[in-house]
């Protein structure tokens, strides 16, 4: 429904509802390089992208999940659990494979196995099982943040010390001074958004967002496309953890806690539907930066008490998405 | 058929239970707040050693563990070992004061013994025996460590954990013990005794600041977080980090002589098992446990770091 409206939509009011997002982000930017002269300096911004990476990578994979009337809870849990098992399985082999990249690729091979697992299983309850999506992965949330406590048996999980500084170098290095998560972000973001527009699965996928049965009737598979959904959205948890694991060399039942709430308000900053049936991939890049940007903006200022972060970024949040509004909703 | 196996079973079960009652097994609850960050870890790894251990020094007590991951779980954790396993007594770590004291008071009401650690209950007068880790004292130890190693003063910043009480008290106790030493505060902020909450902020500090002379971290999961965020940077003004609590990498880093972690300050997760067994012992002798036993943060240097150290311990 919300899709036809949007085609017969007059131009005007579809291109505010665009530019929304847009200009958050350079309010945002003109705020930060105004109140603090080293907002813009090559330090800073490679550091607010790096670290918006992880959260960037899920949100991708869960613009299509939501794009396709879906929801994952679990990949918060999911993250912290596989960067456990990958340090586990990394230092349970290090005996017997030496320090080296050899290892690294074993590691990040169980990361991305891991991430796949995990996506089948919520994949499967979904479709197979016929379970609303929100019950099964909050289960799953559930299950995962239990396991990493239990495999780093209340503590920390931490990677063999000379492990860390052959795989430092993922997080920290980079490019042509381009650091490897924003490199890796960037791909993602850009094939998402291809995938997004130009391929028969984002199509497919709006499709069965916006309405199941008229999709089926279309001859569309719509368990397959949710199930793969869940299964891409599992995968990029894994690449996202691979870039996540070099940062500390370590993991705990502290990983990656509210994650998923953070890459379901920059889906939605973004422009995507929470109801499904219209996702954007850059825009939900958009909302990833400007999450980021609220957080370091309110680091790098004095004056507001930093009891009062989670408000200001509350109130941007529901800004952001008031720029955006269906105007035709309210009616 | 099935009737019979059930009686059977049955009469097992009551010859089984009849003996140990007539023991006189009293039961002491424990109830304490789930492993969900390393402190917590780690207290979790030292109740379930002095439970393991008390059981086979005291044949006569029975021990029922319940870990929490929310206050409400916590009181029905509290409500069930009332109900089901009579318990003689509690040994309670509140995961917030409010909402537990209500619940824990009914307890003492029925007239069991009560033992409350590290967090205190809303109304005083409640518990038997308080076992307290002592908030302030870890943030003045703390200040006047930063006060001794930088007697010509300096630019700090300080990272604060969970907004809470406990978190107010350690930063006023650190800001009295440097008040006067010519530290100056450059720059608070709060890394939620987390670790990549931590790296971010100390990313932050560091575009912010362009000379810093040493970090307050206040905890040992936040102090590796500033590391890694300093390391990477690789800015070299900052002389020091000085965490908190006693996790063993970090005891481990000050026995070996690193320059940027010349010392810790315990706030020690076992005061968990000083209140088990403190419990223990009043329950099953007549030498008297009640009262306030504070535990006092104690400052770790090279010197004696071999003694805080726990090998098998998560934290």
């Amino acid at each position: 429904m919300a899709n036809v409206q949007t085609t017969h939509r007059p131009r005007k009011a579809l291109d505010l509802k665009v530019l929304g997002p847009i200009l958050a982000l350079i309010v945002l930017v003109i705020v930060g390089a105004s109140l603090n002269g080293n907002f813009l300096s090559a330090a800073n911004v490679t550091n607010v992208l790096s670290r918006s990476a992880f959260i960037g990578i899920i949100a991708v994979g869960m613009t299509f999940v939501i794009t396709s009337g879906g929801l994952d809870l679990s990949v918060g849990s999911m993250a912290a659990f596989i960067a456990g098992l990958m340090i586990l399985v990394m230092n349970a082999l290090l005996p017997s494979m030496g320090p080296g990249w050899p290892l690294v690729f074993v590691g990040m091979l169980t990361a991305i196995v891991a991430g796949t697992a995990a996506g089948l299983v919520n994949g499967f309850l979904i479709t197979t099982m016929r379970i609303e999506a929100f019950i099964v992965t909050l289960g799953t949330m559930g299950i995962y943040r239990s396991l990493v406590t239990w495999l780093a048996d209340g503590g920390t999980l931490s990677l063999d010390f000379g492990m860390r500084a052959i795989i430092r170098p993922i997080y920290f290095g980079g490019v042509f001074g381009i650091s490897w998560p924003i490199i890796v972000f960037a791909l993602v973001a850009i094939l998402g958004e291809l995938v997004m527009r130009r391929a028969a699965f984002g199509r497919h996928a709006a499709a069965v967002g916006s309405n199941d049965q008229v999709a089926r009737y279309s001859s569309v598979n719509v368990n397959r496309v949710r199930m793969l959904t869940y299964v891409f959205l599992g995968i990029l948890v894994g690449v996202a953890t691979i870039m996540y694991v070099p940062r500390l060399g370590s993991a705990s039942s502290s990983t990656g806690v509210l994650w998923e709430l953070e890459a379901i308000a920059a889906v939605i900053i973004g422009g995507t539907m929470l109801k499904g049936g219209f996702g954007r991939v850059w825009g939900t890049v958009i909302g990833v930066l400007i999450l980021s940007l609220i957080d370091n903006i309110l680091n790098l200022t004095d004056g507001v008490s930093p009891y009062l972060n989670g408000a200001i970024q509350g109130i941007i949040i529901i800004l952001a998405v008031i720029l955006q509004r269906d105007k035709k909703a309210e009616g | 058929m099935k009737f019979n196996r059930f009686t059977v079973v049955a009469a097992l079960a009551c010859a089984l239970t009849t003996p140990v009652l007539a023991q006189d097994v009293k039961v002491i609850g424990v109830s304490i707040p789930a492993a969900t960050h390393g402190w917590a870890g780690g207290m979790n790894f030292h109740a379930q050693e002095a439970i393991t251990r008390l059981e086979k020094v005291y044949p006569q007590l029975d021990f029922v563990l319940a870990t929490a991951s929310d206050p409400a779980k916590q009181v029905n954790d509290i409500e069930d070992m009332v109900a089901t396993r009579n318990i003689s007594a509690l040994v309670v770590l509140p995961f917030e004061s409010e909402p537990l004291t209500s619940p824990v008071k009914a307890v003492a009401d029925s007239g069991a013994w009560v033992t409350v650690v590290d967090r205190g209950l809303s109304i005083p007068g409640i518990e038997d025996l308080y076992v307290a880790g002592d908030n302030p004292s870890f943030g003045r130890v703390s200040g006047e460590y930063m006060a001794s190693a930088m007697p010509d003063g300096g630019k700090i910043v300080v990272f604060r954990g969970i907004p809470t009480t406990i978190d107010n008290e350690r930063v006023a106790g650190f800001e009295a013990a440097i008040a006067g030493s010519g530290i100056e505060i450059l720059d608070m902020e709060h890394g939620n005794w987390n670790r990549d909450d931590s790296f971010v902020v100390m990313q932050d500090f560091l575009s912010k600041h362009a000379a810093i002379d040493a970090v307050w971290a206040s905890d040992d999961d936040m102090a590796i977080g500033v590391l890694a965020a300093i390391e990477a940077s690789g800015r070299t003004d900052i002389k020091f980090v000085l965490g908190g609590a006693g996790m063993k990498e970090m005891v481990a880093r000050v026995r070996d002589g690193d320059t940027m972690i010349p010392a810790d300050v315990t706030y020690p997760p076992s005061m968990i098992a000083t209140a088990i067994e403190l419990t223990a012992v009043g329950l099953t002798s007549t030498a008297p446990v009640s009262g306030i036993f504070t535990i006092g943060s104690v400052l770790i240097t090279p010197e004696n770091a071999a003694e805080f150290y726990y090998p098998d311990s998560p934290f």
